[in-house]
């Protein structure tokens, strides 16, 4: 395994409940959760009728009524996402060589927001089988390849290096920062604008969750539906959101004297080859992704100050995640806070990843460590330390993030202080 | 930690191809493909799925006569799409082609990376349907797995116990490619045998209307006449549905386990970005071909043979034609386009490619393009046009351009 | 009288989640769990999704987990089309 020592020098984030980088970590600090009756569509007659959306006017984040609507929402998170990030970064973007700046953005669902709308129209809200194709609009091809997200970020930071969409599911948003980093640390490109985007929240993944009864049902207390490793738990909230970086070798982010908020030292993924839902209850695949991750960052796991959770406030996960850090981190993971953010700003699928890695870097450098939100009963089977309800200031210097998905894909990424010393 | 060693990038490890499987418009099954491919004979055909007659463009590669149920399990036929049911079936002929037995390779050094351009349509559009006319509760739990991207990496690591690295590429007709390049990072990383490749299947009525915005799909009607790439009658591309998986192994590895001798190696890999529209400058596959080649330290006069996009319309078809010229001189490589025998794959199209190139390097012969009527003597390209042509094939190059700018190039290159 | 019968519910699993080629569903499954019979947590929330949709017999979402064999099945449908009607 090839040694990664990525800086992360520039941020930015679209969250439920906090648009932009520094109203997203006072909302995660605070606890106070996202998610409420969604309004986005009526949702009578679904199951879950709770989700975390964001309160996201694209035109206030500078786009023009043709981005607009050229974009599907989850390009339209990742750009406004991009363009804080980076202005964050300080990068003077016309001394950048362009083939040697990448674009990697993970992202689970495509544009499925803006795919349903128009197939509602083509097909007459589902009486045509063989839909009326004079009804397709421009930018239909575009909501049909997600690929077009990466275009967008691309244009808007003038990348012309290496560009894709990684889509692994939920992973996605762990996944796409660590293909990143392995850009980097290959000498595949100077600069990654990196990070994920999803935005999920339309009928037809409403109904997804509804049909594998994954969300919760806490529809008359919509603040309180997500609960990650609380004995009331009953699923997870869909949630919605973007996350972009700047990453460059921490080298060159030394030489630009660029702040430097946090590092990648480690990536690892690996997958549970056992169900597309349904996880093993012994969490061993993650806990190999965590220690191989560790393992790139030549930590140990005392190194490790916090641990952001998945905590996706389902039943089994959180019970195969509390197992996995057990395994990986043996005595440290009864010490190492471990916090899930998802209680607040929701499940956003492929764009969670990289919304808690922003949490993670943001820990790092301002020394507090979020809580995880409407946890008020623990679930006894799960008795680490998971911050309820309240933010801890800590030193923090290392953190263990990470992410568990449908395919069976489990990802752990190492982040560390500037400063921070191999074990 | 059990498996995955640790290695620096100085003694990174050869990856090479030890196993294809293929189903494509003009033959499931490798060897059938391609004999199909060597004959000239065409998948493209009046689209036959669906009723395509009030549609401006009629053609399609469909995969014909392919009975899912027939080659996997029912209980997994009925939980995946149609884009998973192709590449599920080209990994079990991938793996037999490899003779790898997967349930005796440590579970963790096997990875599993594919490439995905739109998803499940076909499966998609039916549980749409369904939630619009009954609502949410005729929805299948089976939606929730089968219509994402990630649905194949995800089964295919299932059905195997493959538990190391996994991915999926999107980046539209790039994205095989990239997955390729991808899985080589898993081999260097540490992996002995990585899935990998591409399918897709994107012609359900309302999948293949979503393409119809572009302008890029020809209104042609004949299939004879329809695509065709570098031609002065080029007037647009026609799609088609599955691909190939590959199977992409650490040299050494497979040399301990006893594989037989490999199609080649995965000896160069770049990924590039057009600039943005309306900047004036030239796109970026020049650029991608001269890192590809540099990083399987090769020279433009060491490649054989080009395995070109060929996008059939003639902005893209000009674009490529002056990068080739301008990287190994005018008419300086033959140049093919056996996709004109299937139509344009996505993220099928690229993984599809690399087995042609594979396969052209083990036969010494390269494949023919067709249909193309007359050729486009400004492009300045020597086209392998209507027949084979057999010559000495050491190192291949495959080139893949996606919608939007995305651009990726392997080179392949003859081990042993 | 029984109002749905094994032979409907075997009309389910054939059409809505496949046979598995070890699994012969017309031996003695009744009391066969099924998991044995090759159907995971998925293929049994798409079982009761059919039932659901061809019979108007909701089965609530605590009642999934504790239909693990056919007879049990069965006899929840049984039990609850009396309400439907």
């Amino acid at each position: 395994m090839r040694p990664m020592d990525v800086a992360i020098t520039g941020i930015g984030v679209m969250a439920p409940g906090g648009l932009g980088r520094e109203a997203f970590w006072d909302r995660v600090l605070s606890g106070r959760a996202a998610t409420r009756r969604v309004t986005f569509f009526d949702p009578a007659g679904f199951r879950c009728q709770v989700a975390a959306e964001a309160d996201f006017d694209p035109a206030a984040h500078g786009l023009t009524p043709q981005e607009v609507r050229r974009m599907d929402r989850a390009a339209q998170l990742a750009v406004a996402a991009t363009d804080e990030a980076l202005a964050d970064g300080g990068l003077d973007l016309s001394e950048l060589d362009p083939g040697r700046t990448a674009v990697t953005v993970g992202n689970a669902v495509g544009c499925t927001t803006g795919l349903e709308q128009e197939y509602r129209v083509l097909s007459d809200d589902g009486r045509q089988w063989s839909v009326d194709h004079t009804f397709a609009v421009p930018q239909l091809y575009g909501y049909l390849v997600p690929s077009s997200i990466a275009a967008e970020v691309a244009w808007r930071a003038g990348a012309e290096g290496p560009a894709s969409v990684v889509s692994s599911g939920c992973t996605s948003g762990i996944d796409a920062l660590g293909q990143a980093a392995e850009l980097l640390a290959e000498g595949s490109a100077d600069v990654v604008v990196a990070g994920s985007t999803d935005a999920p929240i339309s009928p037809i993944t409403m109904a997804c969750f509804d049909a594998i009864k994954a969300t919760s049902t806490y529809n008359d207390d919509p603040e309180h539906a997500c609960r990650p490793f609380d004995r009331g738990r009953r699923g997870l909230v869909l949630g919605e959101g973007a996350a972009m970086f700047v990453l460059e070798p921490t080298a060159r982010a030394r030489r630009r004297g660029a702040r430097i908020y946090a590092r990648i030292l480690g990536y690892a993924g690996r997958a549970n080859g056992f169900h597309m839902t349904g996880l093993r209850a012994d969490g061993r695949e993650m806990a190999e992704a965590i220690t191989a991750a560790l393992d790139q960052a030549r930590l140990n796991p005392q190194d490790i100050d916090y641990v952001n959770a998945h905590g996706s406030g389902t039943r089994q996960n959180d019970r195969h995640e509390t197992a996995a850090v057990k395994t990986s981190l043996g005595e440290r993971a009864h010490e190492v806070p471990m916090s899930s953010i998802k209680a607040v700003v929701g499940h956003s699928l492929g764009a969670i990843g990289s919304i808690e890695a922003a949490a993670c870097a943001l820990a790092i450098e301002r020394g507090a460590v979020p809580p995880t939100a409407n946890l008020r009963e623990r679930d006894p089977e799960c008795d680490l330390d998971y911050v309820p309800l309240t933010a801890r200031e800590q030193r923090v210097d290392a953190v263990l993030s990470v992410g568990s998905g449908f395919g069976g894909f489990q990802s752990a990424l190492v982040l560390a202080a500037p400063d921070k010393a191999a074990a | 930690m059990t498996g995955l060693a640790a290695r620096t990038a100085d003694t990174a490890p050869t990856a090479v191809f030890t196993g294809i499987g293929v189903t494509a418009p003009n033959g499931v099954g490798t060897e059938d493909w391609w004999a199909a491919t060597l004959a000239g004979k065409s998948g493209i055909d009046e689209i036959g799925g669906f009723d395509a007659r009030t549609y401006p463009s009629r053609l399609a590669g469909e995969v014909k006569d392919f009975d899912a149920a027939e080659h996997l399990p029912a209980r997994l036929v009925v939980e995946t799409s149609r884009m998973s049911h192709f590449a599920l079936v080209a990994t079990a002929m991938a793996l037999d082609d490899a003779a790898v037995d997967p349930a005796s390779t440590p579970e963790y050094t096997m990875g599993v990376v594919t490439a995905n351009a739109s998803g499940g349509a076909e499966f998609g559009q039916r549980e749409l349907q369904k939630l619009w006319r009954g609502g949410p509760r005729d929805v299948s739990p089976y939606m929730s797995i089968a219509w994402f991207y990630a649905a194949t990496t995800g089964q295919i690591s299932i059905r195997y116990g493959m538990r190391g690295p996994c991915g999926v590429a999107v980046a539209e007709q790039a994205g095989g490619l990239d997955a390729l390049g991808q899985a080589r990072r898993v081999v260097r990383s540490g992996a002995a045998l990585v899935v990998t490749g591409g399918t897709d299947s994107s012609l359900s009525p309302a999948g293949f209307v979503s393409q119809l915005p572009t302008g890029l799909l020809t209104t042609v009607t004949d299939p004879l006449r329809a695509y065709q790439p570098f031609g002065t009658e080029a007037s647009g591309y026609v799609p088609g549905e599955g691909g190939a998986i590959l199977v992409l192994e650490d040299a050494a590895a497979a040399r301990r386990r006893g594989a037989g001798r490999p199609y080649g190696e995965l000896a160069g890999y770049a990924a590039a970005f057009d600039p943005r529209p309306g900047s004036g400058r030239p796109p970026a596959l020049a650029r991608c071909l001269r890192t590809a080649l540099d990083d399987a330290r090769l020279r433009p006069e060491d490649v054989d043979v080009v395995f070109a996009d060929g996008h059939g319309t003639p902005g893209h078809d000009r674009e490529e034609a002056r990068a080739l010229a301008e990287v190994f001189g005018p008419h300086g490589v033959p140049v093919t386009v056996p996709k004109t025998m299937t139509g344009r794959l996505y993220a099928g199209g690229g993984a599809l490619d690399a087995a042609a190139a594979l396969l052209a390097l083990r036969d010494q012969v390269v494949p023919p393009t067709v249909h193309v009527t007359r050729p486009d003597p400004g492009h300045g390209l020597d086209l392998v046009l209507g027949q084979p042509r057999e010559i000495p094939l050491r190192t291949a190059v495959v080139v893949a351009r996606g919608h939007g700018g995305f651009t990726a190039v392997t080179v392949l290159r003859r081990t042993g | 009288m029984s109002a749905f019968t094994l032979d409907q519910l075997k009309t389910i699993l054939r059409e809505g989640v496949g046979v598995d080629e070890a699994v012969d569903l017309d031996g003695p499954i009744l009391d066969t769990p099924f998991s044995s019979l090759g159907y995971d947590s998925l293929a049994l929330l798409e079982i009761a999704a059919r039932i659901q949709n061809q019979y108007g017999v909701a089965i609530r979402d605590e009642d999934v987990e504790l239909l693990a064999t056919p007879r049990a099945v069965l006899e929840y449908v049984d039990a609850h089309l009396a309400e439907v009607a």
